[in-house]
């Protein structure tokens, strides 16, 4: 072993050299060098067209089916609701096709009503089962002792078998608990309701006026959609909220007004837009009828008298005021869409009708427009539908709600308390509703349901009042099945189809199968003479001489866009006995109500209360989406926003109430709600707290959601109805918080 | 010349509605408790003089990527048009780059890799946009090339102010905050 | 008065960073020791007195402190199949890589050293008798070398931090330095836990004495450094000097790790007491509170 220095050096760096370059050859060699990116693969083997039902809005969709599961739900760009644009909801379809908590078989109740104690039986059993129930209901008290709460759109299939069956009793939360005020204040002022989508003109609006709505929270595709184009290109906002919401913070004015005085607001700014002439007087006296009445009506209801009312500087007041006027009438009064807070609803809802109208903008370009809806012929029937039989029995016996265009779903709730309505109701059929968070008041409702011989339920999630149900039928979600045709009225009507991209799983069926059968087990089998819902479907759009084939590779058949405002040539048309905008209102007169709107002062809540405000995220639709465990991602469960000025010093506390902290919430009669994750922020008043709907599930089976967060609708014990539509205004209750470790 | 990929966000425009998130969570298959993208909602102010900026955050591709530098086996790597990239062959889940991003923009894979956001490179290879760019509803999110000065991108980045995300790192981001 | 809302929650990186436990710690503290170790050990020899049979045997240690810290950097390896590829790639701007192939390298040479350093027959096993051969052929060269890599090897324990830029608390140029004299110093106290002999006893622990000095003036000069830089180092520094990691930072590092071993050293040295193995205990426990607390206080 004689080697030098020098050798030693040579060889022992020539052995790392060799080592570097046979690592860097072997590499080479063998490809491990190449940087692998891999293709996710989530590209379909198959794209299925169809519309969405993670909310009610019904945007188009391409479902991507790979090895049999659907990867990804993309928008379908063809579909004029997407645009080929999707929300976080409908992205997650797949959420909730493949959450494992889904409803798997038929289950019938084993124990009493609410132990929540169920049996899984085969699907006959449990048609029979519901079959036999509802012809021993229709025995003893009639069909019209049958109720049916529907919402979305596979419960056409279930409307159909009410109106074979020969029951009015069909609602749905959406309009008493919902929009319900708003679309009775529009019918009474321009003699139409404004329905869904609302026909208004984000897009082209160079100031957008929002009341209470958080449009951009409450993710209505095209809405937003619109929204951002309109802000692109340079619209402004005006947002009265008592949250810095989302449109608030892009917004050039924000109003963060005193809960339940908007319509204080409302009047002072007409007040400035009558007592500046800053309204559209030609269009006025051309198409509207009360005007005097109005000016005589807010002559003194200054900014200054609103500012008092709302907390509101004056100042602030009149300079949105001249702001939304100056765009007219390009000026956009959004009328929002879930309204019912404070029992004056429809009031507030005209007041804003009456402000679109003193800005020109019904039937402009910017503002409010008029859609259209494409046609399609009914499915032949070779035996025609029952017609006749009682009213609906959503009404207390001694009458009300006289300007109620649709059913009200609490009406029907309050109709299974014997004596209550007209008639009573003895057996419900609940669609893909969460009747427990919908309706207010829960005691009152579990105390309805305790009445009934037979509740129904059909869903694809073991939903709360799946809870309480005699029998839950498990339909598949809108991914594995067909429906109907949607057809809503828009810019350029179209029709939409639903297409099963994958087999239902489980046991679980679709709607018109579900229907089909309980029709077949009452003796209505000859209603629904169809196959299935595909040779339904064919069938209307063959009537039609629609390109069948076509239509289901698009998954959207387009009408031809006509004119929707005068701009494009379509006369301002009124659906008002008068034919005009009703400033003043003969209708509530003749019914005794007041034909212009009033401010009526709300209660206040007792002292160390906050007033408990509801909304949305755009990661939720109510209470359907929070066990999807992909949505569940970016929201995982509710947070109750307090003002962080009031979070100092909360009475209880031992010190400041911190970010994050947990809390209950106790309500004015001591409902409570929680432990809730409390959300400290500047971005809310210090009078409310706030929180998103739909979680604190009670329903055990939700396995994600059970038990997150909390539930305004639980705190929801009081409600102020609506003396003119029936509305349940349910932001009339108060909460305090409680710190979480007083009660284990 | 060679591609220069980069996003513009109008965080004007966007709302937070997180579609961007459960868009790319199902294109890219991303593990629960994964994000390859994000929103940040930013307010200044007491009320009720608040502001708020709103931005759906992701990896910003730097054109100097401290991650790529502190990567030890070359499985962090600049690949097509200046996207940075995971080789998950390569990656031993030392977790350096982690540390080395400033913005917290990758995570460890269950499988073991890190993952982060690829530009939806395997998209961009067939000339589609990434999967947060196609759904966004407020078209907020504008993805192309910088080296074109015709590219919708670029274009916005003329005529917008802008900012970037930790300027102060030296990492020069390639994600644009249009304000 | 700001809020920042992130919508998600990456059990990772949010709310806060934490993707290393205790393998990265115990890895760049066992680096350090065998560091402090290999310094050490060449010092010694290259002192020329004859080692202590404790002082021959312990030039093995480091190599053996190594392969621990390198068996708890692997089992931080989230994709360990993969843990190969460090050495199919020499990356020169990621310490990371440095470090595997640092480790590579140090290895032969502190074994090396350790074998060149035996006396006659103290191992007899015929298969290392060339090995031993080429060690004493080249032991200058290899001390040398020894030294080197184990300063090399102090250094990088904390330059893998202090190039992790975005990470406030690690950002600074002195981590390297600061980590390798707690490494020197806990390479020492690591020595003195065995049975040397008196004179080197008393090397070592002036050693020791030196290196506490030098690692109290270099962190206090990263604390000054750190708390007179931007917002970001403002905030890292609060974390030590008034924050969650205070009490451990100021009680188990400079207190219990730094001042008081360095008091005990000097009295037994001033008053020519027999010397316990508390106060090298207290500098090794300080030493491993300090790689902690900074990783995991980096991570926030």
């Amino acid at each position: 072993m004689a080697l030098t220095r020098r050798q030693f050096i040579q060889i022992g760096g020539a052995a790392v050299a060799g080592g570097a370059v046979a690592s860097g050859l072997a590499s080479r060699w063998w490809g491990l060098d190449r940087n692998r990116v891999e293709d996710p693969g989530t590209d379909g083997d198959r794209v299925v067209a169809s519309y969405c039902e993670l909310c009610f809005w019904g945007c188009g969709v391409l479902a991507h089916v790979k090895d049999g599961r659907v990867t990804k739900v993309t928008g379908n760009p063809d579909h004029p609701l997407s645009r080929g644009r999707l929300c976080p909801r409908g992205a997650g379809a797949t959420g909730l096709l493949y959450d494992p908590d889904r409803l798997k078989r038929p289950l019938v109740r084993t124990q009493k009503r609410g132990e929540d104690a169920f049996q899984e039986v085969s699907w006959d059993a449990a048609l029979n089962k519901v079959g036999e129930g509802l012809l021993e209901l229709r025995r003893r008290h009639g069909p019209e002792a049958l109720a049916l709460f529907s919402h979305g759109s596979g419960g056409t299939w279930f409307k159909h078998f009410m109106k074979a069956w020969g029951s009015p009793n069909v609602g749905a939360p959406s309009y008493a608990q919902c929009r319900g005020p708003r679309e009775a204040g529009y019918l009474l002022t321009y003699g139409t309701p404004l329905g869904s989508p609302e026909p208004i003109d984000i897009a082209h609006a160079r100031v957008i006026t929002l009341i209470g709505s958080h449009l951009g929270e409450n993710m209505h595709n095209t809405q937003v959609q619109d929204l951002a184009e309109a802000i692109g290109n340079g619209a402004q906002l005006v947002v009265v909220d008592p949250r810095f919401s989302v449109a608030a913070s892009k917004a050039r004015f924000w109003l963060p007004i005193k809960p339940g005085t908007d319509i204080a607001l409302l009047l002072a700014w007409m007040n400035v837009l009558l007592e500046e002439k800053r309204y559209d007087a030609e269009y006025l006296a051309q198409h509207a009828n009360g005007l005097e009445e109005l000016k005589a009506h807010v002559a003194g209801k200054t900014p200054e008298w609103a500012a008092a009312i709302t907390g509101l500087k004056a100042e602030l007041i009149r300079d949105s005021a001249r702001f939304i006027a100056a765009a007219r009438p390009a000026s956009l009064v959004h009328p929002g869409r879930h309204t019912t807070w404070y029992g004056d609803d429809t009031q507030r809802a005209r007041a804003m009708a009456i402000l679109a109208a003193l800005l020109g903008s019904w039937g402009r370009r910017g503002g409010y427009l008029t859609y259209n809806k494409m046609g399609l012929p009914p499915y032949r029937m070779t035996k025609e539908l029952p017609h006749g039989g009682k009213g609906a029995a959503d009404k207390p016996r001694d009458g009300g709600y006289p300007v109620a265009g649709e059913v009200i779903a609490s009406g029907l709730c309050d109709a299974a308390t014997p004596g209550h309505a007209l008639y009573d109701l003895k057996g419900w059929m609940v669609y893909g509703c969460n009747l427990i968070q919908a309706l207010p008041s829960r005691k009152q409702t579990i105390d309805a349901i305790q009445n009934l011989d037979l509740l129904v339920s059909i869903d694809v999630l073991p939903a709360e009042i799946c809870g309480w149900s005699d029998v839950v039928l498990p339909e598949c979600s809108y991914l594995e099945r067909e429906d109907d045709v949607l057809a809503p009225p828009w810019r350029e009507p179209f029709l939409a189809l639903r297409q099963e991209a994958v087999p239902p799983l489980h046991e679980s069926k679709p709607g018109w199968w579900i229907a089909k059968e309980l029709a077949g087990r009452v003796g209505l089998a000859e209603y629904f003479p169809w196959k299935d819902a595909r040779e339904y479907v064919d069938a209307r759009l063959t009537l039609a001489r629609h390109d069948v084939a076509e239509a289901r590779r698009r998954g959207v058949v387009l009408g031809k866009k006509g004119p929707v405002c005068e701009e494009e040539g379509l006369p301002i048309d009124l659906g008002t006995d008068s034919k005009k905008i009703e400033l003043y209102s003969q209708e509530l007169k003749r019914l005794g109500f007041d034909p212009l709107p009033q401010y009526v002062p709300q209660e206040e809540g007792p002292a160390g209360h906050f007033r408990l405000l509801m909304g949305r995220a755009p990661t939720h639709t109510f209470g359907r989406t929070v066990n999807n465990r992909l949505l569940a991602e970016p929201y995982p469960e509710n947070e109750v926003w307090v003002s962080a000025a009031a979070a100092q010093a909360l009475p209880g506390f031992p010190g400041p109430l911190r970010n994050g902290e947990r809390v209950w919430l106790v309500n004015q009669d001591g409902a409570r709600s929680g432990p809730v994750r409390a959300k400290v922020t500047q971005r809310i008043r210090d009078d409310c707290v706030f929180l998103v709907h739909g979680w604190g599930q009670g329903a055990k089976r939700l396995r994600y959601a059970h038990g997150k967060g909390a539930s305004d609708a639980e705190l929801v014990t009081r409600y102020k109805v609506d003396p003119i539509m029936g509305g349940t205004g349910m932001s009339v209750n108060f909460v305090r918080l409680e710190p979480v470790g007083r009660i284990a | 010349m060679s591609a220069r990929f980069a996003m513009a966000v109008d965080t004007v425009r966007c709302v937070g509605c997180n579609g961007c998130v459960i868009a790319c969570k199902t294109e890219n298959a991303v593990p629960e408790g994964g994000f390859r993208d994000w929103i940040a909602q930013e307010v200044h102010g007491v009320f009720p003089d608040l502001s708020m900026q709103i931005r759906s955050e992701r990896c910003n591709h730097c054109a100097a990527p401290s991650c790529v530098d502190a990567c030890p086996t070359g499985a962090s790597h600049v690949a097509q048009g200046g996207i940075v990239a995971v080789a998950r062959n390569k990656c031993t889940g030392c977790k350096a780059c982690i540390a080395a991003c400033p913005y917290g923009a990758r995570y460890v894979h269950p499988a073991g890799y890190v993952d982060k956001c690829t530009f939806c490179l395997h998209r961009v290879a067939k000339g589609k946009a990434p999967a947060c760019v196609e759904t966004c509803p407020t078209r907020s999110l504008t993805f192309g090339d910088l080296a074109d000065p015709e590219s919708p991108v670029s274009r916005l980045l003329r005529s917008r102010r802008y900012a970037v995300l930790r300027e102060e790192s030296g990492n020069r981001p390639q994600v644009f905050f249009l304000a | 008065m700001n809020e920042l809302d992130v919508a998600r929650y990456s059990h990772l990186i949010d709310p806060k960073l934490h993707i290393w436990g205790w393998e990265i710690p115990v890895y760049l503290f066992l680096g350090g020791v065998a560091a402090g170790g290999m310094v050490l050990s060449s010092w010694l020899a290259l002192g020329g007195a004859r080692p202590s049979r404790a002082a021959r045997w312990l030039a093995f240690a480091p190599a053996g402190l190594v392969a621990l810290g390198m068996g708890a950097l692997f089992l931080d390896l989230s994709y360990k199949l993969h843990a190969w590829r460090f050495y199919l790639a020499f990356r020169w701007t990621s310490p990371m890589s440095w470090g595997a192939w640092i480790l590579v390298v140090m290895m032969p040479v502190s074994l090396l050293v350790a074998l060149g350093g035996l006396e006659e027959g103290e191992l007899s096993w015929p298969a290392l008798a060339p090995l031993r051969a080429v060690a004493l052929r080249y032991r200058p060269l290899l001390l040398r070398a020894n030294l080197v890599l184990g300063a090399g090897l102090g250094l990088y324990t904390g330059v893998l931090l202090s190039t992790l830029g975005a990470r406030a608390l690690w950002s600074s140029a002195l981590l390297g330095p600061l980590f390798l004299v707690s490494g020197l110093s806990s390479g020492a106290a690591f020595v003195l836990l065995f049975r040397l002999s008196e004179e080197e006893r008393h090397r070592v622990t002036r050693f020791d004495q030196v290196a506490i000095a030098v690692e109290l003036a270099v962190l206090l000069l990263f604390l000054v450094g750190l708390a007179t830089s931007g917002a970001a180092g403002k905030d890292a520094a609060g974390l030590l000097l008034g924050g969650p990691f205070t009490a451990s930072f100021w009680s188990l590092v400079v207190i219990a790790g730094l001042a008081v071993p360095f008091l005990l050293e000097a009295l037994e040295t001033a008053l020519n007491l027999r010397a316990t193995a508390l106060a090298p205990l207290l500098v090794l426990a300080g030493g491993f509170a300090l790689r902690f607390i900074f990783v995991a206080a980096g991570q926030v």
